[in-house]
Protein backbone atom coordinates (compact mmCIF):
# COMPACT_ATOMS: atom_id res chain seq x y z
CA UNK A 1 0.00 0.00 0.00
CA UNK A 2 2.74 2.60 1.09
CA UNK A 3 5.69 0.33 -0.27
CA UNK A 4 5.24 -1.56 -3.41
CA UNK A 5 2.63 -4.02 -3.12
CA UNK A 6 4.46 -6.96 -4.58
CA UNK A 7 6.64 -6.75 -1.49
CA UNK A 8 3.17 -6.57 0.96
CA UNK A 9 1.70 -9.85 -1.44
CA UNK A 10 4.88 -11.76 -1.07
CA UNK A 11 4.27 -12.03 2.85
CA UNK A 12 0.77 -12.51 2.40
CA UNK A 13 1.67 -15.29 0.41
CA UNK A 14 3.91 -16.72 2.87
CA UNK A 15 1.59 -16.30 5.58
CA UNK A 16 -1.21 -18.06 3.86
CA UNK A 17 0.19 -20.63 1.76
CA UNK A 18 1.10 -23.23 4.68
CA UNK A 19 -2.41 -23.65 5.66
CA UNK A 20 -4.09 -23.68 2.05
CA UNK A 21 -1.33 -25.67 0.53
CA UNK A 22 -2.51 -28.51 3.82
CA UNK A 23 -6.21 -27.54 3.27
CA UNK A 24 -5.71 -28.12 -0.86
CA UNK A 25 -3.77 -31.30 -0.29
CA UNK A 26 -5.41 -33.00 2.46
CA UNK A 27 -9.04 -31.78 2.41
CA UNK A 28 -9.47 -30.40 -1.76
CA UNK A 29 -8.18 -32.80 -3.31
CA UNK A 30 -8.84 -35.86 -1.78
CA UNK A 31 -12.57 -35.35 -1.67
CA UNK A 32 -12.21 -35.14 -5.16
CA UNK A 33 -10.28 -38.47 -5.23
CA UNK A 34 -12.98 -40.27 -3.28
CA UNK A 35 -15.59 -39.46 -5.80
CA UNK A 36 -12.59 -40.38 -8.85
CA UNK A 37 -12.11 -43.53 -6.94
CA UNK A 38 -15.99 -44.43 -6.89
CA UNK A 39 -15.91 -45.51 -10.53
CA UNK A 40 -13.04 -48.37 -9.46
CA UNK A 41 -12.20 -51.74 -7.71
CA UNK A 42 -9.23 -51.53 -6.79
CA UNK A 43 -8.21 -53.54 -2.79
CA UNK A 44 -5.79 -50.54 -1.34
CA UNK A 45 -2.85 -52.34 -2.35
CA UNK A 46 -2.19 -53.63 -5.91
CA UNK A 47 -1.14 -51.22 -8.65
CA UNK A 48 -3.91 -51.40 -10.56
CA UNK A 49 -7.52 -50.23 -10.47
CA UNK A 50 -10.46 -51.17 -12.36
CA UNK A 51 -12.11 -49.00 -13.92
CA UNK A 52 -16.09 -50.22 -13.61
CA UNK A 53 -18.24 -47.26 -14.61
CA UNK A 54 -21.57 -46.77 -12.24
CA UNK A 55 -21.26 -50.43 -11.34
CA UNK A 56 -20.43 -49.32 -7.48
CA UNK A 57 -23.48 -47.23 -7.23
CA UNK A 58 -25.74 -49.50 -9.25
CA UNK A 59 -24.90 -52.33 -6.32
CA UNK A 60 -24.60 -49.54 -3.75
CA UNK A 61 -28.79 -48.63 -4.49
CA UNK A 62 -29.64 -52.43 -5.20
CA UNK A 63 -28.33 -54.16 -2.20
CA UNK A 64 -30.36 -54.59 0.67
CA UNK A 65 -27.59 -54.63 3.60
CA UNK A 66 -26.56 -50.77 2.35
CA UNK A 67 -30.54 -49.86 2.72
CA UNK A 68 -29.95 -50.95 6.36
CA UNK A 69 -27.08 -49.06 7.24
CA UNK A 70 -28.37 -46.09 5.69
CA UNK A 71 -31.54 -46.46 7.61
CA UNK A 72 -29.53 -46.69 10.62
CA UNK A 73 -27.74 -43.84 9.75
CA UNK A 74 -31.14 -41.73 9.67
CA UNK A 75 -32.69 -43.84 12.92
CA UNK A 76 -29.16 -43.08 14.93
CA UNK A 77 -28.81 -38.92 13.76
CA UNK A 78 -32.95 -38.40 13.82
CA UNK A 79 -32.97 -40.39 17.72
CA UNK A 80 -29.68 -38.26 18.92
CA UNK A 81 -30.52 -35.14 17.44
CA UNK A 82 -34.15 -34.78 18.97
CA UNK A 83 -33.04 -36.29 22.07
CA UNK A 84 -30.15 -34.20 22.46
CA UNK A 85 -32.58 -30.57 21.16
CA UNK A 86 -35.15 -31.58 23.32
CA UNK A 87 -33.66 -32.52 26.47
CA UNK A 88 -30.84 -29.69 26.10
CA UNK A 89 -33.86 -27.06 25.94
CA UNK A 90 -35.16 -28.38 29.20
CA UNK A 91 -32.33 -28.50 31.32
CA UNK A 92 -31.33 -24.76 29.49
CA UNK A 93 -35.00 -23.53 30.74
CA UNK A 94 -34.44 -25.18 34.53
CA UNK A 95 -30.70 -23.86 34.34
CA UNK A 96 -31.92 -20.62 33.14
CA UNK A 97 -33.97 -19.76 36.49
CA UNK A 98 -31.52 -18.33 39.44
CA UNK A 99 -30.69 -20.77 41.59
CA UNK A 100 -28.06 -21.86 43.69
CA UNK A 101 -25.20 -24.14 41.87
CA UNK A 102 -26.26 -23.86 38.85
CA UNK A 103 -22.59 -22.74 37.07
CA UNK A 104 -21.60 -25.99 38.57
CA UNK A 105 -24.36 -27.75 37.31
CA UNK A 106 -23.56 -26.29 34.06
CA UNK A 107 -19.80 -27.39 34.16
CA UNK A 108 -20.75 -30.88 34.96
CA UNK A 109 -23.14 -31.19 32.09
CA UNK A 110 -20.92 -29.75 29.53
CA UNK A 111 -17.73 -31.67 31.13
CA UNK A 112 -18.23 -34.93 28.76
CA UNK A 113 -18.33 -32.75 25.37
CA UNK A 114 -14.96 -32.70 25.72
CA UNK A 115 -13.84 -36.40 26.80
CA UNK A 116 -12.38 -38.96 24.24
CA UNK A 117 -15.46 -40.77 22.62
CA UNK A 118 -13.24 -43.72 22.86
CA UNK A 119 -12.80 -43.80 26.53
CA UNK A 120 -15.99 -42.71 26.74
CA UNK A 121 -17.10 -45.83 24.75
CA UNK A 122 -15.25 -47.67 27.12
CA UNK A 123 -16.80 -46.39 30.16
CA UNK A 124 -20.01 -46.98 29.02
CA UNK A 125 -19.27 -50.54 28.13
CA UNK A 126 -18.48 -51.19 31.63
CA UNK A 127 -22.04 -49.16 32.54
CA UNK A 128 -23.78 -51.66 30.44
CA UNK A 129 -22.12 -54.72 31.31
CA UNK A 130 -25.27 -56.76 31.37
CA UNK A 131 -24.33 -58.82 34.47
CA UNK A 132 -21.61 -56.39 36.72
CA UNK A 133 -22.64 -53.15 34.92
CA UNK A 134 -24.61 -49.93 36.69
CA UNK A 135 -27.35 -50.52 34.51
CA UNK A 136 -27.63 -54.08 35.56
CA UNK A 137 -27.35 -53.05 39.02
CA UNK A 138 -30.38 -50.28 38.64
CA UNK A 139 -32.70 -52.62 36.83
CA UNK A 140 -31.76 -55.39 38.96
CA UNK A 141 -33.53 -53.16 41.79
CA UNK A 142 -36.64 -52.37 40.37
CA UNK A 143 -36.79 -56.48 39.34
CA UNK A 144 -36.62 -56.32 36.01
CA UNK A 145 -33.39 -58.55 33.90
CA UNK A 146 -30.65 -56.69 32.03
CA UNK A 147 -30.99 -56.93 28.29
CA UNK A 148 -27.64 -57.80 26.80
CA UNK A 149 -26.67 -54.63 25.44
CA UNK A 150 -23.79 -55.61 23.75
CA UNK A 151 -25.29 -58.97 21.67
CA UNK A 152 -29.04 -58.01 21.68
CA UNK A 153 -29.61 -56.49 17.81
CA UNK A 154 -32.21 -54.41 19.75
CA UNK A 155 -30.92 -53.08 22.67
CA UNK A 156 -27.25 -52.11 20.83
CA UNK A 157 -28.63 -48.87 19.05
CA UNK A 158 -30.46 -47.60 22.19
CA UNK A 159 -27.26 -48.28 23.67
CA UNK A 160 -25.25 -46.31 21.37
CA UNK A 161 -27.84 -43.71 21.06
CA UNK A 162 -28.17 -43.40 24.96
CA UNK A 163 -24.15 -42.57 25.20
CA UNK A 164 -23.69 -40.05 22.46
CA UNK A 165 -26.98 -38.24 23.85
CA UNK A 166 -25.07 -38.30 27.36
CA UNK A 167 -22.32 -36.55 25.62
CA UNK A 168 -23.53 -33.76 23.62
CA UNK A 169 -26.30 -33.02 25.82
CA UNK A 170 -24.40 -30.62 26.99
CA UNK A 171 -23.18 -28.61 24.63
CA UNK A 172 -27.00 -27.51 23.59
CA UNK A 173 -27.68 -26.74 27.08
CA UNK A 174 -24.85 -24.31 27.13
CA UNK A 175 -25.45 -23.00 23.41
CA UNK A 176 -29.58 -22.99 24.67
CA UNK A 177 -28.81 -20.96 27.56
CA UNK A 178 -26.63 -18.59 25.68
CA UNK A 179 -29.68 -17.97 23.69
CA UNK A 180 -31.91 -17.73 26.61
CA UNK A 181 -30.04 -14.75 27.87
CA UNK A 182 -30.16 -12.79 24.49
CA UNK A 183 -33.75 -12.65 25.13
CA UNK A 184 -34.90 -8.98 26.78
CA UNK A 185 -36.81 -9.26 30.38
CA UNK A 186 -39.04 -6.50 29.47
CA UNK A 187 -41.08 -8.87 26.96
CA UNK A 188 -41.64 -11.06 29.66
CA UNK A 189 -42.65 -8.58 31.54
CA UNK A 190 -44.82 -7.19 29.71
CA UNK A 191 -46.45 -10.53 28.46
CA UNK A 192 -47.35 -11.14 32.48
CA UNK A 193 -48.60 -7.83 32.86
CA UNK A 194 -50.79 -8.78 29.47
CA UNK A 195 -51.91 -11.73 32.02
CA UNK A 196 -50.09 -14.98 29.25
CA UNK A 197 -49.53 -17.48 31.73
CA UNK A 198 -45.99 -19.05 31.53
CA UNK A 199 -46.85 -21.75 29.18
CA UNK A 200 -47.84 -18.69 26.53
CA UNK A 201 -44.84 -17.12 27.36
CA UNK A 202 -42.77 -20.15 25.98
CA UNK A 203 -44.49 -20.50 23.43
CA UNK A 204 -44.62 -17.02 22.30
CA UNK A 205 -41.56 -15.89 23.39
CA UNK A 206 -38.71 -18.03 24.35
CA UNK A 207 -39.81 -20.35 21.25
CA UNK A 208 -39.34 -17.81 18.46
CA UNK A 209 -36.44 -15.89 20.26
CA UNK A 210 -34.55 -19.05 20.21
CA UNK A 211 -35.57 -20.26 16.87
CA UNK A 212 -31.85 -18.76 15.85
CA UNK A 213 -29.88 -21.13 17.96
CA UNK A 214 -32.52 -24.16 17.43
CA UNK A 215 -31.33 -23.59 13.34
CA UNK A 216 -27.83 -23.71 14.72
CA UNK A 217 -27.98 -26.53 17.03
CA UNK A 218 -29.88 -28.30 14.82
CA UNK A 219 -27.27 -28.14 11.94
CA UNK A 220 -24.70 -29.07 13.65
CA UNK A 221 -25.83 -31.51 15.42
CA UNK A 222 -27.25 -33.65 12.32
CA UNK A 223 -23.18 -32.76 10.80
CA UNK A 224 -22.24 -34.91 14.52
CA UNK A 225 -24.27 -37.42 14.53
CA UNK A 226 -23.66 -38.39 10.75
CA UNK A 227 -20.33 -38.37 11.08
CA UNK A 228 -19.97 -40.30 14.49
CA UNK A 229 -17.29 -42.89 14.52
CA UNK A 230 -15.47 -43.25 18.10
CA UNK A 231 -18.13 -44.71 20.11
CA UNK A 232 -19.33 -47.46 17.94
CA UNK A 233 -16.33 -48.21 16.76
CA UNK A 234 -15.26 -48.51 20.30
CA UNK A 235 -18.86 -50.49 21.64
CA UNK A 236 -19.95 -52.15 19.12
CA UNK A 237 -17.95 -52.19 15.57
CA UNK A 238 -20.82 -51.47 13.79
CA UNK A 239 -22.51 -54.80 15.49
CA UNK A 240 -23.93 -57.31 16.59
CA UNK A 241 -25.54 -58.05 12.75
CA UNK A 242 -24.75 -54.81 11.54
CA UNK A 243 -27.59 -53.19 13.87
CA UNK A 244 -25.40 -50.37 15.00
CA UNK A 245 -23.19 -49.95 11.20
CA UNK A 246 -23.89 -46.47 10.12
CA UNK A 247 -22.70 -44.95 6.95
CA UNK A 248 -19.11 -43.69 8.66
CA UNK A 249 -18.39 -47.04 10.37
CA UNK A 250 -19.73 -48.56 6.38
CA UNK A 251 -16.40 -46.14 4.96
CA UNK A 252 -14.07 -47.13 7.52
CA UNK A 253 -14.78 -51.01 7.21
CA UNK A 254 -15.25 -51.58 3.33
CA UNK A 255 -11.62 -49.31 3.10
CA UNK A 256 -9.33 -50.65 5.67
CA UNK A 257 -10.98 -54.20 7.14
CA UNK A 258 -12.42 -55.28 3.56
CA UNK A 259 -9.80 -53.08 1.16
CA UNK A 260 -12.94 -52.01 -1.37
CA UNK A 261 -11.93 -49.10 -1.85
CA UNK A 262 -14.73 -48.89 -4.57
CA UNK A 263 -17.20 -49.57 -2.34
CA UNK A 264 -15.86 -47.03 0.59
CA UNK A 265 -15.74 -44.31 -2.01
CA UNK A 266 -19.45 -44.89 -3.30
CA UNK A 267 -20.56 -44.85 0.62
CA UNK A 268 -17.93 -42.02 1.26
CA UNK A 269 -19.59 -39.98 -2.14
CA UNK A 270 -23.07 -40.54 -1.14
CA UNK A 271 -22.44 -39.40 2.36
CA UNK A 272 -20.96 -36.35 1.27
CA UNK A 273 -23.99 -35.24 -0.67
CA UNK A 274 -26.18 -36.00 2.72
CA UNK A 275 -24.06 -33.80 4.51
CA UNK A 276 -23.30 -31.36 1.87
CA UNK A 277 -26.99 -30.62 2.00
CA UNK A 278 -27.18 -29.86 5.67
CA UNK A 279 -23.72 -28.47 5.62
CA UNK A 280 -24.79 -25.70 2.64
CA UNK A 281 -27.49 -24.28 5.53
CA UNK A 282 -25.11 -23.88 7.85
CA UNK A 283 -22.35 -22.12 6.03
CA UNK A 284 -25.27 -19.68 5.08
CA UNK A 285 -25.95 -19.09 8.38
CA UNK A 286 -22.39 -18.32 9.26
CA UNK A 287 -22.24 -16.34 6.49
CA UNK A 288 -24.76 -14.39 7.72
CA UNK A 289 -22.67 -14.25 10.98
CA UNK A 290 -19.78 -12.87 9.04
CA UNK A 291 -22.09 -10.03 7.65
CA UNK A 292 -23.46 -8.90 11.27
CA UNK A 293 -20.21 -8.39 12.61
CA UNK B 1 -49.04 -8.16 22.13
CA UNK B 2 -48.11 -5.38 19.70
CA UNK B 3 -50.58 -2.63 22.04
CA UNK B 4 -48.82 -3.11 25.76
CA UNK B 5 -51.90 -2.20 27.60
CA UNK B 6 -50.71 -1.15 31.26
CA UNK B 7 -52.84 -1.46 34.09
CA UNK B 8 -52.03 0.23 37.57
CA UNK B 9 -50.11 -2.44 39.71
CA UNK B 10 -50.01 -2.45 43.37
CA UNK B 11 -46.71 -2.90 44.27
CA UNK B 12 -45.63 -6.68 44.62
CA UNK B 13 -49.00 -7.69 43.00
CA UNK B 14 -47.59 -10.45 40.96
CA UNK B 15 -45.47 -11.93 43.78
CA UNK B 16 -48.03 -12.03 46.38
CA UNK B 17 -50.25 -13.74 44.65
CA UNK B 18 -48.78 -17.01 44.78
CA UNK B 19 -48.39 -18.50 47.93
CA UNK B 20 -45.54 -19.15 49.53
CA UNK B 21 -45.63 -22.87 50.04
CA UNK B 22 -46.24 -23.27 46.52
CA UNK B 23 -42.96 -21.34 45.38
CA UNK B 24 -41.29 -22.79 48.12
CA UNK B 25 -42.32 -26.10 46.61
CA UNK B 26 -41.44 -25.31 43.23
CA UNK B 27 -38.19 -24.06 44.30
CA UNK B 28 -37.80 -27.74 45.53
CA UNK B 29 -38.93 -29.26 42.59
CA UNK B 30 -36.49 -27.50 40.17
CA UNK B 31 -33.52 -28.67 43.10
CA UNK B 32 -34.71 -31.83 42.81
CA UNK B 33 -34.56 -31.86 38.63
CA UNK B 34 -31.25 -30.19 38.38
CA UNK B 35 -29.77 -32.50 41.08
CA UNK B 36 -30.91 -35.29 39.58
CA UNK B 37 -29.18 -34.57 36.40
CA UNK B 38 -26.38 -33.85 37.65
CA UNK B 39 -26.58 -37.57 39.07
CA UNK B 40 -27.32 -38.76 35.68
CA UNK B 41 -24.17 -36.87 34.08
CA UNK B 42 -21.63 -38.14 36.79
CA UNK B 43 -23.13 -41.33 37.51
CA UNK B 44 -20.59 -43.25 34.26
CA UNK B 45 -17.76 -41.07 35.75
CA UNK B 46 -18.45 -42.01 39.44
CA UNK B 47 -18.62 -45.51 38.26
CA UNK B 48 -15.54 -45.17 36.78
CA UNK B 49 -13.74 -43.99 39.56
CA UNK B 50 -15.02 -46.36 41.77
CA UNK B 51 -13.73 -49.49 39.74
CA UNK B 52 -10.64 -48.14 39.25
CA UNK B 53 -9.96 -48.69 42.92
CA UNK B 54 -12.28 -52.16 43.63
CA UNK B 55 -10.59 -55.27 43.46
CA UNK B 56 -11.07 -57.79 41.08
CA UNK B 57 -13.28 -59.89 43.79
CA UNK B 58 -15.48 -56.94 44.82
CA UNK B 59 -16.65 -55.86 41.12
CA UNK B 60 -17.41 -59.44 40.23
CA UNK B 61 -19.35 -60.34 43.25
CA UNK B 62 -23.49 -59.70 43.04
CA UNK B 63 -24.54 -58.00 44.48
CA UNK B 64 -23.17 -54.90 43.45
CA UNK B 65 -21.28 -52.94 45.94
CA UNK B 66 -21.81 -48.93 45.49
CA UNK B 67 -18.78 -47.74 47.34
CA UNK B 68 -15.24 -49.33 47.31
CA UNK B 69 -14.69 -51.35 50.35
CA UNK B 70 -11.05 -51.46 50.08
CA UNK B 71 -9.04 -48.75 47.96
CA UNK B 72 -6.66 -50.55 46.06
CA UNK B 73 -4.16 -49.09 43.66
CA UNK B 74 -3.36 -52.33 41.70
CA UNK B 75 -5.37 -51.89 39.12
CA UNK B 76 -3.44 -48.68 37.72
CA UNK B 77 -0.41 -50.13 38.37
CA UNK B 78 -1.30 -53.51 36.13
CA UNK B 79 -3.33 -51.12 33.65
CA UNK B 80 0.56 -49.21 33.76
CA UNK B 81 2.55 -52.42 32.81
CA UNK B 82 0.16 -54.11 30.89
CA UNK B 83 0.38 -52.06 28.04
CA UNK B 84 2.81 -48.92 27.37
CA UNK B 85 1.09 -46.60 28.74
CA UNK B 86 4.04 -44.33 29.51
CA UNK B 87 4.77 -44.64 25.44
CA UNK B 88 0.77 -43.66 24.66
CA UNK B 89 0.87 -40.44 26.92
CA UNK B 90 4.42 -39.57 25.32
CA UNK B 91 2.57 -39.94 22.03
CA UNK B 92 -0.27 -37.82 22.93
CA UNK B 93 1.97 -35.24 24.57
CA UNK B 94 3.99 -35.58 21.17
CA UNK B 95 1.41 -35.29 18.47
CA UNK B 96 -0.81 -32.60 20.29
CA UNK B 97 1.35 -30.21 21.09
CA UNK B 98 2.86 -30.59 17.42
CA UNK B 99 -0.19 -30.98 16.24
CA UNK B 100 -2.06 -27.97 17.53
CA UNK B 101 1.16 -25.62 17.59
CA UNK B 102 0.77 -26.17 13.26
CA UNK B 103 -2.49 -25.84 13.39
CA UNK B 104 -2.73 -22.49 16.14
CA UNK B 105 -0.02 -21.13 14.16
CA UNK B 106 -1.88 -21.39 10.42
CA UNK B 107 -4.67 -20.13 11.81
CA UNK B 108 -3.38 -16.84 13.09
CA UNK B 109 -0.80 -15.86 10.65
CA UNK B 110 -3.76 -16.61 8.12
CA UNK B 111 -6.10 -14.94 9.82
CA UNK B 112 -3.00 -12.06 9.98
CA UNK B 113 -2.69 -11.49 5.89
CA UNK B 114 -6.46 -12.16 5.42
CA UNK B 115 -7.33 -8.73 7.71
CA UNK B 116 -4.24 -6.63 7.95
CA UNK B 117 -2.39 -7.62 4.46
CA UNK B 118 -3.24 -6.49 1.05
CA UNK B 119 -3.70 -9.15 -1.82
CA UNK B 120 -5.75 -9.08 -4.86
CA UNK B 121 -9.17 -11.00 -4.16
CA UNK B 122 -8.50 -11.85 -0.92
CA UNK B 123 -11.83 -12.51 0.08
CA UNK B 124 -12.09 -15.50 -2.36
CA UNK B 125 -9.24 -16.87 -0.74
CA UNK B 126 -10.88 -16.83 3.00
CA UNK B 127 -14.29 -18.02 1.34
CA UNK B 128 -11.80 -20.94 0.04
CA UNK B 129 -10.39 -21.90 3.31
CA UNK B 130 -13.71 -21.58 5.05
CA UNK B 131 -15.34 -24.04 2.34
CA UNK B 132 -12.85 -26.67 3.94
CA UNK B 133 -15.66 -26.60 6.56
CA UNK B 134 -17.73 -28.77 4.25
CA UNK B 135 -15.54 -31.54 3.91
CA UNK B 136 -15.79 -33.57 6.82
CA UNK B 137 -12.73 -35.71 7.75
CA UNK B 138 -14.41 -39.36 6.96
CA UNK B 139 -14.95 -38.54 3.44
CA UNK B 140 -10.98 -38.27 2.58
CA UNK B 141 -9.69 -40.90 4.94
CA UNK B 142 -9.18 -43.28 1.70
CA UNK B 143 -6.79 -41.08 -0.35
CA UNK B 144 -5.31 -39.41 2.78
CA UNK B 145 -4.29 -42.50 3.76
CA UNK B 146 -2.70 -43.85 0.26
CA UNK B 147 -1.06 -40.24 0.32
CA UNK B 148 0.54 -40.70 3.31
CA UNK B 149 1.56 -44.68 2.90
CA UNK B 150 3.27 -43.09 -0.35
CA UNK B 151 5.37 -40.41 1.63
CA UNK B 152 6.01 -43.39 3.83
CA UNK B 153 4.42 -42.11 6.40
CA UNK B 154 2.49 -44.94 7.82
CA UNK B 155 2.82 -45.25 11.50
CA UNK B 156 4.85 -42.05 12.45
CA UNK B 157 4.21 -38.49 13.94
CA UNK B 158 4.31 -36.59 10.98
CA UNK B 159 1.62 -38.80 9.24
CA UNK B 160 -0.10 -38.35 12.41
CA UNK B 161 0.22 -34.61 12.82
CA UNK B 162 0.80 -32.86 8.98
CA UNK B 163 -2.19 -34.31 7.31
CA UNK B 164 -4.25 -32.34 10.05
CA UNK B 165 -2.21 -29.11 10.02
CA UNK B 166 -4.94 -27.15 7.89
CA UNK B 167 -7.22 -25.00 9.49
CA UNK B 168 -10.83 -23.93 8.45
CA UNK B 169 -12.67 -22.65 11.66
CA UNK B 170 -9.99 -21.77 13.55
CA UNK B 171 -9.00 -18.92 10.63
CA UNK B 172 -12.59 -17.77 11.10
CA UNK B 173 -12.61 -17.38 14.06
CA UNK B 174 -9.36 -15.40 14.66
CA UNK B 175 -10.27 -13.45 11.64
CA UNK B 176 -13.65 -12.49 12.79
CA UNK B 177 -11.58 -11.20 16.26
CA UNK B 178 -9.30 -9.33 14.14
CA UNK B 179 -12.09 -7.33 12.30
CA UNK B 180 -13.24 -6.13 15.58
CA UNK B 181 -9.41 -4.63 16.84
CA UNK B 182 -9.25 -0.50 16.46
CA UNK B 183 -7.82 0.73 13.44
CA UNK B 184 -6.45 3.49 15.17
CA UNK B 185 -4.30 1.36 16.87
CA UNK B 186 -2.75 -0.86 14.39
CA UNK B 187 -2.30 2.67 12.04
CA UNK B 188 -0.35 4.01 15.41
CA UNK B 189 2.35 0.89 15.74
CA UNK B 190 2.33 1.10 11.98
CA UNK B 191 3.53 4.87 12.32
CA UNK B 192 6.20 3.85 14.92
CA UNK B 193 7.65 1.79 12.35
CA UNK B 194 6.54 -1.65 13.82
CA UNK B 195 6.76 -4.52 10.82
CA UNK B 196 4.75 -7.45 10.38
CA UNK B 197 5.76 -9.73 12.37
CA UNK B 198 6.59 -7.34 15.65
CA UNK B 199 2.50 -6.01 14.91
CA UNK B 200 1.65 -9.72 15.11
CA UNK B 201 2.92 -10.41 18.47
CA UNK B 202 2.97 -7.33 20.28
CA UNK B 203 0.30 -5.59 19.03
CA UNK B 204 -2.44 -8.04 17.80
CA UNK B 205 -1.74 -11.10 19.36
CA UNK B 206 -2.21 -9.35 23.13
CA UNK B 207 -5.29 -7.62 21.83
CA UNK B 208 -6.76 -10.91 21.06
CA UNK B 209 -5.83 -13.03 24.03
CA UNK B 210 -9.01 -14.35 24.76
CA UNK B 211 -10.31 -15.89 21.40
CA UNK B 212 -6.48 -17.27 21.02
CA UNK B 213 -6.30 -19.02 24.37
CA UNK B 214 -9.99 -20.26 22.97
CA UNK B 215 -8.59 -21.69 19.37
CA UNK B 216 -5.64 -23.30 21.43
CA UNK B 217 -8.17 -24.62 23.87
CA UNK B 218 -10.49 -26.38 21.79
CA UNK B 219 -7.24 -27.36 19.35
CA UNK B 220 -5.80 -29.12 22.54
CA UNK B 221 -8.89 -30.36 23.00
CA UNK B 222 -9.68 -31.57 19.63
CA UNK B 223 -6.11 -33.50 19.30
CA UNK B 224 -5.97 -34.99 22.22
CA UNK B 225 -9.09 -36.89 21.79
CA UNK B 226 -8.68 -37.69 18.05
CA UNK B 227 -9.11 -40.79 16.88
CA UNK B 228 -9.79 -41.91 13.33
CA UNK B 229 -7.01 -40.68 12.03
CA UNK B 230 -4.47 -41.84 14.18
CA UNK B 231 -6.69 -45.46 14.17
CA UNK B 232 -5.60 -45.53 10.75
CA UNK B 233 -1.59 -44.49 11.13
CA UNK B 234 -0.69 -46.06 14.11
CA UNK B 235 0.11 -49.68 13.43
CA UNK B 236 1.71 -50.57 16.51
CA UNK B 237 3.04 -48.93 19.85
CA UNK B 238 5.74 -47.03 18.94
CA UNK B 239 3.41 -44.20 17.90
CA UNK B 240 -0.14 -45.26 19.15
CA UNK B 241 -1.89 -42.06 21.20
CA UNK B 242 -3.79 -42.82 24.78
CA UNK B 243 -7.51 -43.09 22.96
CA UNK B 244 -6.41 -46.41 20.92
CA UNK B 245 -3.82 -47.40 23.94
CA UNK B 246 -6.69 -47.49 25.99
CA UNK B 247 -8.58 -49.82 23.42
CA UNK B 248 -5.79 -51.86 23.17
CA UNK B 249 -5.92 -52.20 26.78
CA UNK B 250 -9.58 -53.02 26.95
CA UNK B 251 -8.84 -55.87 24.54
CA UNK B 252 -5.98 -57.46 26.07
CA UNK B 253 -7.56 -57.37 29.66
CA UNK B 254 -11.53 -57.19 28.01
CA UNK B 255 -14.74 -57.52 30.22
CA UNK B 256 -12.64 -59.73 32.75
CA UNK B 257 -10.35 -57.29 34.40
CA UNK B 258 -12.95 -53.85 34.22
CA UNK B 259 -11.22 -52.51 37.48
CA UNK B 260 -7.50 -52.43 35.36
CA UNK B 261 -9.32 -50.80 32.21
CA UNK B 262 -11.63 -48.31 34.19
CA UNK B 263 -8.00 -47.34 35.65
CA UNK B 264 -7.14 -47.07 32.47
CA UNK B 265 -9.69 -44.95 31.78
CA UNK B 266 -9.16 -42.60 34.91
CA UNK B 267 -5.59 -42.04 33.03
CA UNK B 268 -6.97 -40.75 29.79
CA UNK B 269 -10.40 -38.98 31.10
CA UNK B 270 -8.64 -36.85 33.86
CA UNK B 271 -6.14 -35.11 32.34
CA UNK B 272 -8.75 -33.47 30.10
CA UNK B 273 -11.00 -32.76 32.73
CA UNK B 274 -9.01 -31.20 34.68
CA UNK B 275 -7.75 -28.99 31.91
CA UNK B 276 -11.38 -28.23 31.29
CA UNK B 277 -12.51 -27.00 35.02
CA UNK B 278 -9.55 -25.11 34.95
CA UNK B 279 -10.07 -23.08 32.07
CA UNK B 280 -13.84 -23.87 31.16
CA UNK B 281 -14.88 -20.50 30.24
CA UNK B 282 -12.46 -20.50 27.30
CA UNK B 283 -12.83 -23.95 26.08
CA UNK B 284 -16.93 -23.05 26.26
CA UNK B 285 -16.35 -19.83 24.52
CA UNK B 286 -14.42 -21.68 21.54
CA UNK B 287 -16.82 -24.38 21.31
CA UNK B 288 -19.77 -22.55 20.84
CA UNK B 289 -18.58 -20.03 19.15
CA UNK B 290 -20.65 -18.81 16.46
CA UNK B 291 -23.70 -20.04 17.71
CA UNK B 292 -25.20 -17.33 19.14
CA UNK B 293 -24.78 -13.89 18.19
CA UNK B 294 -22.51 -10.94 19.97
Amino acid sequence: MRKLPWKEWVLFLAFVSPNLVLLVLFTYKPLLETFRLSFYNWDLISPTKTWVGMDNYTDYFSDETDRYIIRNTFVFTFATVCSTLVFGLMLALLLNRRLRGRDAARTVLFAPYVVSGAAIGIVWLFVFDPRFGLVAAILDRLGIASPNWYNDPNYAMPMVIIVYTWRNLGYAVVVYLAGLQTIPRELYEAARVDGAGSFTRFRRITLPHLSPVTFFLLVTSILGSMQAFDIIRVMTQGGPLDSTKTMVYQVYEQGFVNYRVGAASTVATVLFVFLLVVTVLQVRFLERRVHYS
Amino acid sequence: MTVINRQPLPAGAARSRRMPWQSWLGLAVQYALVAGVVLLICAPLFWMLTASVKTRQEIYTLPISWLPETYAWENFRQAWTAVPFERYFVNSIVTTSLGSLLKVTNGVLTAYALVFLDFPKKNLIFLGILAALMVPEQVTLIPNYVLVSELGWVNSYQGIIIPGGGVAFGTFLMRQHFLTLPREVIEAARMDGAGNLRMLWSVVLPMSRPTLVAFVLITVVEKWNDYVWPLLIATDDTVRTLPLGLQQLQNSEGQTQWGVVMAGAVLVIVPVLALFVWAQRHIVEGLTAGSVKG
